[in-house]
């Protein structure tokens, strides 16, 4: 118990950290964010993530969303489990043909108001893979898309970045 | 015994079979790789007598032409590589199944069969794998009279039907999860049958991520392919990039300046690091204790961040290209990079200390999620899986390719098998990979960090191995008209690791499935294609 003591006082706290570079940015996207949730969402976001053909490195930096550095929690956004406790579906990966039947369940099960995001080239535009006997390419082939975060793969503060504009823009 | 007599003592012994097998007589598919062409009839029986030498089995893969298909398989010599090539008609094509001598040809004689259509006589469980209901089961989407864009435009549905097998018996109760899983995970089924909380069986229903690579990739510039090789699995990117470049590269007689092999491979030790960081610490998460997941999630990110300003890109996508790198190192990076490696050690130190060596760690770790040599074997498990279960296997030095050839690679080895031995490899893979940057820094040769590839012509093939972070990737590439791609099959290592956690999970507790599942950690976007 102390080794780990030590080493999380040795750690300290990241996200308070001076900024470099990208930590200013991150900041300010992330107080911006918080307040659109206040205002929009009674304060919290509650996403499902659906890999529907993703090569995984979308995936990767999703997950880099619950890192020390962005902690994307404490603004107020979650991943839930399941879709019915969801207002977001971030999908990424072009739709393989194998996952379109499951991706539009999971769209169905969501409760409305929902939103879909795409993230990542293939979600937007098919990307790399495009269409073929084996892909429906972008999401919105698939899905209505409310809106989408291009990048191969989109970093972390560009995800952060697609929430906000997305919270920002509900009336 | 001398690099010839292993082959010879296989080629006689496949004679004394009554096997007709010939040896192609120079090696046009890469160093210390060499092709034996046969008759469809003794397919199996070269399978048979590699078995038993104790060969291991490294894949197979067709190459459908017009109106005939050539199929290979890769087999491994502690000395060298044996490509195995028939070419069967496509009309009513079969050969006798391998994987009653190895069980990992399993999956992939099914893959081939559903894209294809060649069939594998005296296969242990003869139904479709990677076709689902987005083609029909007469249909087979790699022959050439395919169209990329398919024939049934229509929604393609949930695939239903699949043969699970069920265990009969009053206690017994069916879980099945997926495809989409409760997490950040990739999409793939897995169906259980357990009693109260053990598992009795796993069955995996994969091939959801099937997104049509080796079609698609046909017709690419050998630039274009790089790219896609990059995305056959993200987290491994370097890794599949490496080997197609190589494979490329052994086809078209290209060469790689020095210093970009060095970069490379500082590349790819970066990216097994990564890894193993991202999976060190999620492991722990898995079994709640969440101490070592931040700490290793945060000095990922560091890791990520330095790629982006070293190398370009948070994941090093499209950084290996045919002919060499995409760019040099920076000016300062060498003193940023050494002193990273530095920093790395020292902050790593308490937290596998702790990791190592924690009560409520090993509680969950230990002996749980065994692995027992002899699957692993069968399987033809590589990377941390196979280390841990006894096979002492790494293309970095066993079969190494420049410039691991003037580095000693030092290669951990375990055999008990459990997750805390998987996690126990990858802690000592990470010490490992940072000494080996260091001396790459070192070393690192003067001059020009890439060539152009000369154009091979048609017909040129090369085999890329390579050994990613998951263990050895295996590339082939067979060139067309005017420099462009005919073929492209790699086959990651997942496709071994998967049956692995089959076996493992056995006589497990379902809560414990997630972890078990995190210390294998397959790919699902690199088996599914
Ligand atoms: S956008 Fe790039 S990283 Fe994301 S799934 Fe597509 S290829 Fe992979």
């Amino acid at each position: 118990m102390l080794r780990i003591l030590r080493q999380i006082a040795r750690t300290g706290t990241l996200t308070e950290a001076p900024p470099a570079t990208d930590d200013a940015a991150l900041e300010a996207a992330g107080i911006e964010l918080r307040r659109a949730l206040e205002a929009r969402f009674r304060g919290s976001l509650a996403i499902r993530q659906v890999d529907a053909g993703s090569c995984n490195g979308c995936e990767l930096e999703i997950h880099a969303l619950a890192n020390p550095y962005y902690d994307l929690e404490r603004f107020g956004v979650h991943f839930v489990a399941s879709p019915r406790h969801a207002d977001v579906l971030l999908v990424t990966g072009p739709v393989s043909r194998h996952m379109e039947t499951a991706l539009r369940r999971a769209w169905r099960a969501t409760p409305a108001p929902k939103r879909v995001i795409a993230a990542g080239d293939c979600a937007c535009t098919g990307g790399i893979f495009g269409e073929s006997y084996a892909s429906c390419g972008a999401v919105e082939n698939v899905i209505p898309v409310d809106l989408r975060i291009p990048g191969c793969p989109p970093a972390p503060l560009e995800l952060l970045r697609g929430l906000l504009a997305l919270a920002g823009r509900e009336a | 015994m001398s690099r010839l007599d292993w082959l010879s003592g296989y080629l006689t012994r496949l004679a004394e079979k009554g096997a007709a097998p010939r040896l192609e007589p120079v090696q046009t598919l890469g160093p210390r790789v060499r092709r034996v062409t046969l008759l469809p009839a003794d397919w199996g029986t070269a399978a048979e007598v590699a078995a038993a030498l104790g060969w291991r089995w490294a894949g197979v893969w067709g190459d459908p032409l017009a109106d005939a298909c050539v199929v290979r398989a890769c087999l491994q010599a502690r000395e060298g590589f044996v490509v195995l090539e028939t070419e069967t008609a496509l009309e009513d094509a079969s050969l006798a199944s391998h994987t009653r001598y190895y069980h990992g040809a399993n999956r992939l004689e099914r893959h081939l069969r559903d894209l294809i259509g060649v069939r594998f006589r005296g296969h242990p469980q003869d139904h479709r794998w990677t076709r689902h209901q987005a083609w029909g089961e007469d249909e087979h989407p790699l022959r050439t009279d395919f169209p990329v864009a398919g024939r049934a435009p229509k929604r393609a549905p949930a695939d239903t039907g699949y043969p699970f097998v069920r265990i009969q018996g009053g206690a017994v109760y069916e879980i099945p999860v997926g495809p989409i899983h409760a997490g950040i995970i990739e999409p793939g089924h897995f169906r259980f049958q357990a009693v109260g909380e053990e598992i009795l069986r796993l069955e995996e229903r994969l091939g959801y991520l099937h997104k049509g690579i080796e079609k698609i990739a046909v017709g690419r510039e050998p630039a274009d392919l790089a790219r896609l090789a990059g995305r056959v699995s993200g987290d491994t990117t370097v890794g599949h990039a490496w080997a197609a470049c190589q494979a490329m590269e052994r086809a078209a007689h290209g060469t790689v300046p020095p210093r970009a092999l060095h970069l490379r491979a500082l590349l790819a030790e970066r990216e097994r690091i990564a890894n193993h960081l991202g999976d060190i610490g999620a492991i722990c998460n898995d079994v709640g204790f969440s101490f070592p997941h931040m700490q290793c999630s945060h000095l990922r990110e560091q890791w990520q961040r330095r790629n982006r300003e070293v190398f370009g890109h948070r994941l090093l996508m499209d950084t290996v290209t045919p002919g060499g790198v995409a760019r040099d190192l920076p000016a300062d990076a060498m003193t940023t990079l050494r002193g990273d490696h530095r920093a790395l050690r020292e902050a790593l130190a308490p937290v596998f200390d702790v990791v190592e060596d924690h009560p409520s760690l090993d509680d969950r770790l230990l002996s749980a999620g065994i692995l027992n040599p002899t699957d692993a074997r069968m399987l033809g498990c590589t990377g941390f899986v196979g280390k841990a279960s006894g096979q002492d296997l790494d293309l970095r030095r066993d079969h190494p390719y420049p410039p691991y050839d003037r580095l000693d690679v030092e290669v951990p080895a375990l055999d008990q098998g459990d997750i805390a031995a998987r996690v126990q490899i990858r802690m000592r893979e990470v010490y490992i990979s940072l000494d080996l940057m260091d001396r790459l820094l070192d070393t690192l040769p003067a001059g020009e960090v890439s060539a152009a590839l000369p154009e091979p012509p048609a017909g040129a093939d090369g085999l890329g191995l390579v050994e990613g972070w998951r263990g050895d990737i295996l590339c082939y590439v067979r060139f067309g008209a005017d420099g462009r791609i005919a073929r492209y099959f790699p086959r990651d290592p997942s496709w071994f690791q998967w049956p692995a956690l089959e076996r493992l999970i056995h006589g497990n507790i379902v809560p414990d499935f997630p972890v078990c599942n995190k210390s294998v950690n397959g790919s699902y976007s690199g088996h599914d294609l």
